[in-house]
């Protein structure tokens, strides 16, 4: 700081100590008020038990998704030349700055019972994704993609691909120079990507609750139960589940920090 | 080096404590309340948390209620009742609270945030289906079929509860595929036609038109929903909160919660 | 040894160009930006694709449009050496060499001591650990080397490989080139754009111009007889064009020269600069047939020589000393006569 030359800037320390003592004091707030004495009991109820399981394996059955699905369209996008790119772009991406109720109700209209997609399917299989697990995942799906998209392709083309055809001149098929040059380049914003889309799906409620609903078990996913527990007044609750999802998702940013800084 | 170092330390302290100081301090009430003691005239603006179930009935008499008293506008929040009650227990800034049952208004009362309740409406329960009821669904047993996609509060509104009861009364057991945290979710599954059937009340069967339609609770299976309203004590608008309870409770707010299928309050 | 016809349309520029090399020969390719130097490489190489033509390398044909043959560019035995080197930046120097014999399926031991040995060879053993980005723009260009040349390939193609270096480096590193290229078995085709590196390392060489092979020969052969404006410049001699009749020369821009040969129809004319005199009042008649007037145009300092360019009819470039410039007071402009002797003017078949 003073190896530089620059000054000490009051303005700017007091700034930024306002902006890191507002995102500081609630954490605090939760770790003081938490109920110590009953955190065992209250996370280990079947309900917080429930919730936490489901928000597990929907997050991560999202980030797999999200890589299947992602990794090709970020390539697509990066790579590719074609006609209404900047459109396929945008529409991807939409659910990115749509509020998550929104998501919630475009995905019904499409997904639900009656909808574009979802009416061909219930008459042939009986089958429809709201009130489902898969529904609960579809809505994660919907809003935590994009942002795996957006960072992989950004990564993808700021590479230099010609690095690519030196390795195909050096004798790499394909496959060893996608193996071997492309994705340890790209692997800090695939990184990044990932966990971006993983804790997007984690804190995912809006589009949940108006697409899947909310069933403990089913799709009662943790944020879902936290907003149930403290809109009946179980704050404790509320707080107790909470807690655990600041800690693992602490956890996960802290454990990708260095290595997820673009290249 | 040093000096730059403690120097920006007590500088963020300041600051710090400035903000937090500056928080503490600026909770003033929003509205602009003028409530003069003497006179009967109301003014300002009257916060009225009620249920979700009286989202249309009061939206209409709230426009009655400010045409009725020029200079005053009234503004509500709907939601369902356990949530507003904990609204409420946080200190939100409410003139009024209409709960869909007594439980939700006793947890405020008893909080001492207000005294003296008043019934002022009743409700019943009715099955909600799609419009021409696809499912030919005749009675509260037929929830019970395992193909059939039954919507219902969460317990812990009062439409919940109220839901629970019947299908004990109707000795039934019931796996909905959701629980919605107000009615007007449960209302929102039905029509959208995700779900085949929903435990609504009376009035919101009545109040989705064609858009659906109802199967009737027997009067021994039904439950009556008892729906109190009270000032908050620490009301910014006291005057406001009294007038516009007054009004709820005379003949021309009455005549409104009939028109939408309320009944009239029990005791 | 490598027999080429590559013809490709690539953007603006339609290449056509047939070149030959030799196993163990080096072969220069010359001539101005766009003119399509690269594109061959890359042709060659098999990262650009053929319109029309062939390659064939020591009787395996490789690529044939017509014949619907091509063979990818990572089973060709091609070395290619960049002209950014492109050295991969998250492998160590070692690393970036052993790629190409682990692509091929050498073990992972046995690449990591041929490439450590390659690198040995080329004198940057003490940086096989690092990364390109902590390694000198000298080491850089070695190691991209040896990374080219450790697969031991039939044909190896190295783009602009002295061009990023600076003077004192270049020269070390030429010498070493040299030596390298010497040993190897392949046939050998270098882009540059600097003559020195045709002249010093190059068995022949072709002079792209638009998409075509303007000339080709060894380097005296080339640069005795340029043909083009281009290589003219790049040697730094007059060249100009016309119609001789006997020892009367014609020439295309307008004016009239007496050369040193009888030769007839269209030729060019190669005029050295330092075989050039100039002086402000006209020479008498005398000492040469050739002298006619102009305009300075332009005086550049080149060393300890200084070049004048005359425009006139035609515009001809002289060589003087740095006296002279004063003597004549050139930096003020203004007209100059200029005069060359007979027996200075190079005439030839185009």
């Amino acid at each position: 700081m003073s190896r530089s030359g620059q000054g000490f800037n009051p303005v700017i320390a007091g700034l930024a100590a306002i902006a890191a003592l507002f995102f500081i004091l609630p954490l605090t707030g939760l770790v003081i008020r938490a109920p110590w004495s009953s955190m065992t009991k209250t996370i280990t109820s079947s309900t917080s038990l429930d919730a936490l399981w489901l928000t597990l394996i929907a997050s991560l059955a999202t980030t797999a998704l999200a890589l299947i699905f992602g990794f090709p369209l970020a390539w697509l996008l990066a790579r590719v030349q074609f006609r209404g790119k900047a459109l396929v772009r945008g529409l991807t991406t939409l659910p990115m700055v749509l509020p998550p109720v929104v998501g919630g109700i475009a995905l019904l209209l499409a997904y639900g019972r009656r909808g574009l997609v979802g009416e061909p399917l219930y008459s042939a299989v009986g089958f429809s994704l709201p009130f489902t697990t898969p529904g609960v995942i579809v809505a994660e799906s919907f809003v935590a993609m994009p942002f795996f998209v957006i960072t992989l392709e950004s990564g993808l083309s700021s590479m230099n691909t010609r690095l690519e055809d030196a390795a195909r001149s050096l004798g790499a098929s394909r496959l060893t120079v996608f193996r071997r040059v492309t994705l340890p380049l790209i692997a800090p914003s695939l990184l990044a990507g990932t966990v971006l889309a993983w804790s997007r799906a984690v804190g995912e409620f809006g589009a949940t609750i108006t697409f899947a609903g909310n069933l403990p078990g089913v799709t009662q996913t943790a944020p879902l139960a936290i907003y149930i527990s403290q809109s009946s007044g179980k704050i404790d609750e509320a707080i107790a589940l909470s807690l655990v999802l600041v800690v693992v998702s602490l956890a996960v940013m802290i454990g990708t920090r260095n290595r997820s800084r673009s290249a | 080096m040093r000096n730059d170092r403690a120097r920006m330390g007590v500088a963020v302290i300041c600051l710090a404590i400035v903000a937090m100081l500056a928080a503490a301090c600026g909770t003033s009430s929003s509205s602009t309340v003028r409530t003069t003691s003497a006179s009967q005239k109301v003014s300002g603006t009257v916060v009225v948390f009620a249920a979700a179930s009286l989202k249309d009935a009061f939206d209409q008499i709230g426009k009655q209620f400010e045409q009725a008293n020029p200079g005053v506008s009234v503004k509500f929040n709907y939601a369902g009742s356990s949530s507003l009650a904990t609204q409420i227990k946080q200190a939100a800034p409410a003139d009024v609270f209409a709960s869909a049952d007594t439980t939700n208004m006793d947890t405020v009362t008893n909080d001492n945030l207000a005294s003296g309740p008043k019934n002022f409406a009743s409700n019943t329960l009715e099955i909600m289906v799609g419009a021409g009821n696809p499912k030919h669904i005749k009675s509260v047993s037929d929830l019970a079929n395992s193909d059939v996609k039954v919507a219902v509060c969460a317990s812990d509104v009062p439409c919940g509860k109220y839901t629970q009861e019947v299908f004990k009364k109707a000795g039934v057991t019931v796996q909905p595929v959701s629980e919605e945290t107000s009615v007007s979710s449960v209302v929102t599954k039905v029509t959208l036609g995700e779900a085949d059937a929903g435990v609504v009340y009376t009035t919101d069967v009545k109040a989705a038109g064609d858009k659906a339609a109802g199967v009737a609770i027997p009067a021994d299976q039904n439950v009556t929903a008892e729906y109190p309203i009270v000032a908050l004590k620490d009301a910014p608008n006291k005057d406001g909160a009294t007038a516009f309870i007054n009004y709820v409770l005379g003949s021309a707010g009455q005549k409104v919660l009939e028109s939408f299928g309320f009944k009239p309050a029990g005791k | 040894m490598l027999d080429a016809d590559i013809r490709l349309r690539l953007d603006r520029l339609d290449l056509d160009a047939v070149l030959s090399v030799q196993a163990g020969e080096v072969v220069a390719l010359l001539g101005p930006n766009g003119a399509g130097k690269s594109t061959v490489l890359r042709a060659l190489s098999g990262l650009l694709r053929l319109d029309g033509g062939k390659v064939e390398l020591d009787g395996t044909v490789l690529e044939e449009p017509a014949k619907h043959i091509r063979v990818a560019p990572e089973k060709r035995p091609v070395g290619l050496m960049f002209q950014e080197y492109l050295l991969f930046p998250h492998l160590s120097a070692v690393e970036n060499v052993a790629f190409g014999l682990r692509a091929r399926g050498v073990d992972r031991r046995a690449a990591r001591e041929r490439a450590a040995a390659a690198l040995e060879r080329l004198g940057v053993a003490k940086v096989a650990e690092a990364r390109p980005g902590n390694m000198s723009g000298g080491q850089q260009q070695r190691v991209a080397m040896a990374r080219a040349m450790v697969t031991e390939p039939k044909l190896l193609l190295l783009d602009e490989p002295l061009a990023a270096l600076d003077v004192s480096t270049k020269t070390d590193v030429r010498r070493q080139l040299r030596a390298t290229l010497r040993e190897s078995q392949a046939a050998n085709v270098m882009v540059t754009h600097d003559l020195l590196d045709a002249v010093a390392l190059a068995d022949r060489m072709f002079v792209i111009e638009d998409g075509g092979i303007a000339q080709s020969g060894t380097p005296a052969e080339v640069t005795a007889r340029p043909k083009s404006r281009y290589v003219a410049d790049l040697v730094g001699v007059n060249l100009l064009r016309g119609t001789a009749r006997g020892t009367a020369l014609e020439l295309d821009g307008g004016g009239r020269l007496v050369t040193g040969q009888e030769m007839s129809g269209q030729v060019l004319a190669l005029i050295a600069p330092h075989d050039v005199s100039v002086s402000r009042d006209r020479p008498d008649g005398e000492s040469s047939p050739n002298v006619w007037p102009g305009q300075i145009g332009a005086v550049d300092l080149m060393g300890d020589r200084v070049r004048v360019r005359v425009d006139g009819t035609p515009t001809i470039t002289a060589e003087v000393t740095p006296a002279a410039v004063d003597a004549l007071n050139l930096d003020a402009g203004g007209q100059l006569w200029a005069s060359v002797p007979p027996t200075s003017i190079h005439s030839y078949l185009p």
